[in-house]
């Protein structure tokens, strides 16, 4: 059932039946958010500046997710040997690091405006530094070895070293004083967002979620189809 | 256990003796990671004059004070304990009374900083500005969001 998560020829044939509609799919939802978002209203404090939020929240989201995906392929893959979390590694590794770039970017963007300058090295703003920069390490990693087993495993050991960065990224607010602001939706607590600008929010972060997606299932098939050539 | 759980156990194992060392080594430099002092804590520092200091709370109402047309006195709060601020340049736009700012300075005297970069600090709430004029209208505005 589950499969196609560990077998390139199950993901595949999957993928092959799914890509279609998650792409119109994703286009629906995608349109749904832009819309959401002109209608959304101003802040009370921040005005107009606050629908940055609407693309700087789902890249961070993503930068994240992608790294926590990458971990766990990593740790299953060296553990239990599964090539194909080696494969996701490579094939990721790049979009993670393009939504890190776009939440770094926005992120200064809206700093600008609201605290009065593009960057300060706190806590949070320093940790998503380091990640980006892990980021290009393992792209870095992933074309500089001839041999693709010493390479992948290299990575994914890389990998599992630097997913200590992601508590402490998620963490940073709470542990130490920060200009940037604490998390507005957790678990423990409702939302500090209105709903009137939360929808916006949620539609966006689906509609980054699926636009990564759509990019990872084309860029593990071509990986698939490199290594089955270098065999 | 076979091989492959010793492998995972392994790596679990590494993984969480790393993460250990490093929140150690990060728990510990704690002052030099954190972005701003407080009030309090800085009086407890007993910095000298002269020392550079970056502090962060709220704007302490009724403090701000317009000197001239871009020098500006004020205190930082943390509700406890409270530093006289001023300070020459222009303000950020969230600059207000009652909201959060950090300031860059140099203690002139105790309690007394010269600022010389001022950030605005937002908190984790969104609120659309028409529900804000429609709490006014009715008196049910109060600054409890913070």
């Amino acid at each position: 059932m589950l499969g196609f998560l560990i077998n390139p020829n199950k993901f595949n044939k999957l993928t092959d039946i799914i890509l279609k509609p998650l792409f119109y799919l994703t286009a629906v939802i995608f349109l749904i958010g832009l819309i959401l978002i002109y209608y959304s209203p101003n802040d009370y404090q921040q005005g107009s500046t606050v629908r940055i939020m609407y693309i700087h929240v789902p890249s961070a989201w993503l930068a994240l997710l992608t790294y926590s995906i990458m971990t766990i392929y990593s740790i299953f893959a060296l553990a239990f040997r599964i090539p194909f979390g080696f494969i996701i590694n490579s094939a990721v590794a790049p979009i993670g690091a393009v939504f890190t770039l776009v939440c770094l970017v926005s992120g200064s963007l809206w700093g600008k405006p609201m605290w009065g300058t593009w960057w300060v090295w706190d806590a949070r703003l320093t940790s998503v530094a380091i990640l980006f920069i892990v980021y290009l390490i393992i792209i870095f990693i992933n074309y500089s070895f001839e041999k693709i087993e010493v390479k992948e495993k290299i990575i994914a050991i890389f990998v599992v070293i630097g997913s200590i960065n992601l508590p402490i990224i998620k963490f940073s607010v709470d542990w130490w004083n920060t200009l940037h602001q604490p998390a507005s939706i957790s678990k423990l607590s409702s939302p500090s967002i209105d709903p009137s600008m939360l929808k916006p929010l949620i539609a966006m972060t689906l509609a980054f979620t699926f636009i990564g997606l759509i990019i990872a299932i084309l860029r593990i098939k071509t990986e698939i189809i490199l290594r089955k050539k270098s065999i | 256990m076979s091989l492959r759980f010793q492998r995972l156990f392994l790596i679990l194992v590494t993984f969480v003796l790393l993460l250990a060392a490093v929140l150690l080594i990060l728990f510990n430099s704690q002052k030099n990671i954190i972005f701003f002092y407080t009030p309090s804590e800085l009086i407890n520092e007993k910095p000298k004059v002269g020392q550079n200091i970056r502090i962060g709370g709220f704007v302490k109402e009724d403090s701000l004070k317009k000197i001239t047309i871009n020098s500006y006195e004020f205190e930082i709060t943390d509700n406890n304990n409270a530093i006289f601020v001023y300070y020459n340049g222009i303000l950020p736009d969230l600059f207000r009374e009652g909201q959060g700012a950090v300031v860059d300075g140099i203690i002139e005297k105790p309690y007394t900083i010269k600022a010389t970069n001022i950030y605005a600090k937002h908190d984790e709430n969104y609120m659309p500005a028409s529900i804000k004029e429609d709490l006014e209208k009715n008196n049910q505005w109060k600054k409890n969001y913070k």
